[in-house]
């Protein structure tokens, strides 16, 4: 029954999202697929964090590695070709986390959580400090990719609408292919290494492998995300690799609950809330969003997912006593 | 004679100035379970890490059916047929005695790149998995999460997950520790039970459950084997009771 509820709730959810433009304001459909488009980053950190158990502190390295390419890719007078741009973007953020994969995944822990961070301050400083992608400025993509093939256009990320429906097309298209990976074989594998990697290896298990695998799926999910906020805003700076970044993707993955991709939009959303509703109040917003995350993690453990069934618990649990 | 599965000849471990296995030959043949014996600090777990290769010798050539294994790592010797259980239960707490198991089995078959195929609907895995926890004496048990049964459970979920990778090569690190007379009588019986098909290595303390099930015994003291044989053997040999058994006896 309760995953029955959960369902309906998603459903509700996403039926609010696709009827959201013809309702809100263009600035909160902007807002909604900004939500939307870190989901996806989120959902791609969780595949690491939350099952595999491997805390990335470096995943925006993969975010802005993709945004600069399809950035770099545009022409200053032309729009870039969507079906190019996006396959070497996401190629791109694949290839660094393979690449990257290949060392921090040697060290464990608190070494790995360094090391992720490491590498992605690396990939900042090459941003911020060469003139490859104007330096601390960034650049701006004058033109959204052009979505024709063959002189066809099935539509046009130009108008708000279409690009907004593409960014749920996506964020649902990265929903549903993780779904289908966690319950895969593979998928089975990393929840267990998660568990016990020392049992997986002597099981027979390539540890890893897999873990390579999944570094290299998240960070070409992170990618996609990082493909669609560079083409949503228009821009793109060395911030989007930051540790800042880094950071906040993490946040959302804990504020949501980790080990659950549901947890992760919801973090996405939480986060994304707070910080508008908070800016809006005081310009020391940081100092509250702080407090909150402080409070969330006392009080909310296993994140806002969770709590639902903590309360209904605590309810069942008043009610027996009585 | 019967077909030696697993040898080690001359395998030699160090830790720095320490001297942890000194050139220690053992073979492991099916239908004989081979128990391990020794005082703590005789060198019983580093052997056995380096047969499951979790650890690698410093000397000394490892054979798995004839052929060198010595390079290989401990997920390798696992896809060949040799496999362990842990001394502390090491099995995936949170997951059920089925998902333990099935995840044990997949292994064999691991299909990574399958990425989109459900992995409970492989029926292979599944049902080798079942035919291990029945093997095991787990029946009835597959639903329950690992980590909630009792202790003497755990420790044959730990061999139930071995059986489902298929092993022909059993290396049991102590799995009597910490079980009742009632649970280590069960145990006793599902290892002889094990080695006709089987080659077993049992480290074991309990000298009673040892006698009960060897048929053959290799005592180390100090890193090194000091007697290897048949338990009537083992009883009667005065080096043994001057080193292990006469040593047990002094402390009492």
């Amino acid at each position: 029954m309760n995953s029955q509820v959960s369902t309906i709730f998603k459903l509700a959810v996403m039926a609010g999202v696709l009827a959201f433009p013809a309702f809100g304001s263009d600035f909160y459909a902007e807002m909604v697929a900004k939500v939307l488009i870190l989901a996806i980053f989120a959902m791609s950190l969780d595949l690491l964090v939350g099952f595999t158990g491997l805390v990335s502190f470096g995943h925006a390295a993969y975010f802005g590695i993709a945004a600069y390419v399809v950035a770099l890719m545009t022409p200053k007078y032309d729009p870039a070709n969507l079906w190019l741009a996006l396959p070497a973007s996401v190629l791109a953020a694949a290839v660094a986390a393979f690449v990257i994969g290949l060392f921090v995944l040697r060290t464990k822990g608190i070494y790995f959580i360094m090391v992720t961070l490491a590498f992605a301050q690396m990939a900042y400083y090459v941003f911020h400090d060469t003139p490859v992608g104007g330096g601390s400025d960034g650049i701006y993509l004058n033109f959204k990719p052009d979505a024709a093939i063959a002189g066809w256009a099935p539509f046009d990320l130009n108008e708000p609408h279409h690009l907004y429906y593409f960014v749920v097309a996506a964020m649902l298209a990265v929903y549903g292919l993780l779904k289908l990976v966690l319950r895969s074989p593979f998928g089975r594998v990393l929840v267990g290494i998660r568990s016990n990697e020392h049992r997986m290896l002597s099981l027979g298990y390539a540890t890893f492998r897999y873990k390579l695998a999944a570094f290299t799926l998240a960070g070409a999910l992170a990618g996609v995300a990082g493909f669609l906020y560079a083409v949503l805003f228009g821009f793109v700076t060395p911030e989007y690799l930051s540790w800042h970044k880094s950071g906040d993707v993490l946040l959302m993955v804990i504020l949501g609950g980790m080990g659950n991709l549901g947890g992760a939009v919801a973090g996405a959303v939480a986060l994304v809330g707070l910080q508008e509703i908070f800016t809006s109040v005081t310009k020391h917003w940081q100092l509250l969003m702080g407090l909150t995350i402080v409070a969330a993690v006392l009080f909310m453990p296993g994140g806002l997912t969770a709590t639902p069934a903590r309360i209904m618990a605590r309810i069942n649990g008043g009610k027996s006593n009585v | 004679m019967s077909e030696v599965l697993l040898s080690a000849e001359g395998m030699t471990r160090r830790f720095g100035g320490l001297t942890a296995n000194q050139s220690v030959n053992l073979s492991l043949e099916r239908g004989v379970l081979h128990a391990l014996l020794g005082p703590n600090g005789a060198g019983k777990s580093t052997c056995i890490n380096m047969l499951s290769g979790d650890l690698p010798p410093s000397e000394g050539t490892i054979r798995y059916k004839g052929e060198d294994i010595t390079g290989l790592t401990a997920y390798q010797r696992s896809r060949i047929g040799i496999g362990r259980s842990y001394q502390r239960t090491n099995i995936f707490p949170k997951f059920t005695v089925l998902e333990n198991c099935r995840l044990a089995a997949q292994s064999r078959k691991p299909r990574p790149w399958s990425l989109f195929t459900d992995a409970l609907a492989m029926p292979e895995a599944v049902e080798r998995a079942r035919a291990a926890i029945a093997e095991a004496g787990l029946s009835g048990r597959e639903n329950r999460v690992a980590g909630t049964m009792s202790h003497g459970e755990q420790r044959q979920l730990e061999i139930a997950m071995v059986l489902a990778t298929d092993a022909e090569v059993l290396l049991l690190d102590e799995p009597l520790a910490g079980m009742g007379s009632e649970e280590s009588a069960q145990m006793v019986t599902l290892l002889n039970r094990l080695k006709a098909t089987r080659a077993i290595l049992l480290v074991e303390h309990d000298m009673d459950a040892v006698f009960a099930v060897a048929d053959r015994i290799t005592v180390m003291v100090n890193g090194q084997v000091l007697e290897s044989g048949p338990p009537e053997q083992i009883r009667n040999s005065p080096d043994v009771q001057a080193a292990y058994l006469g040593h047990e006896a002094e402390h009492e």
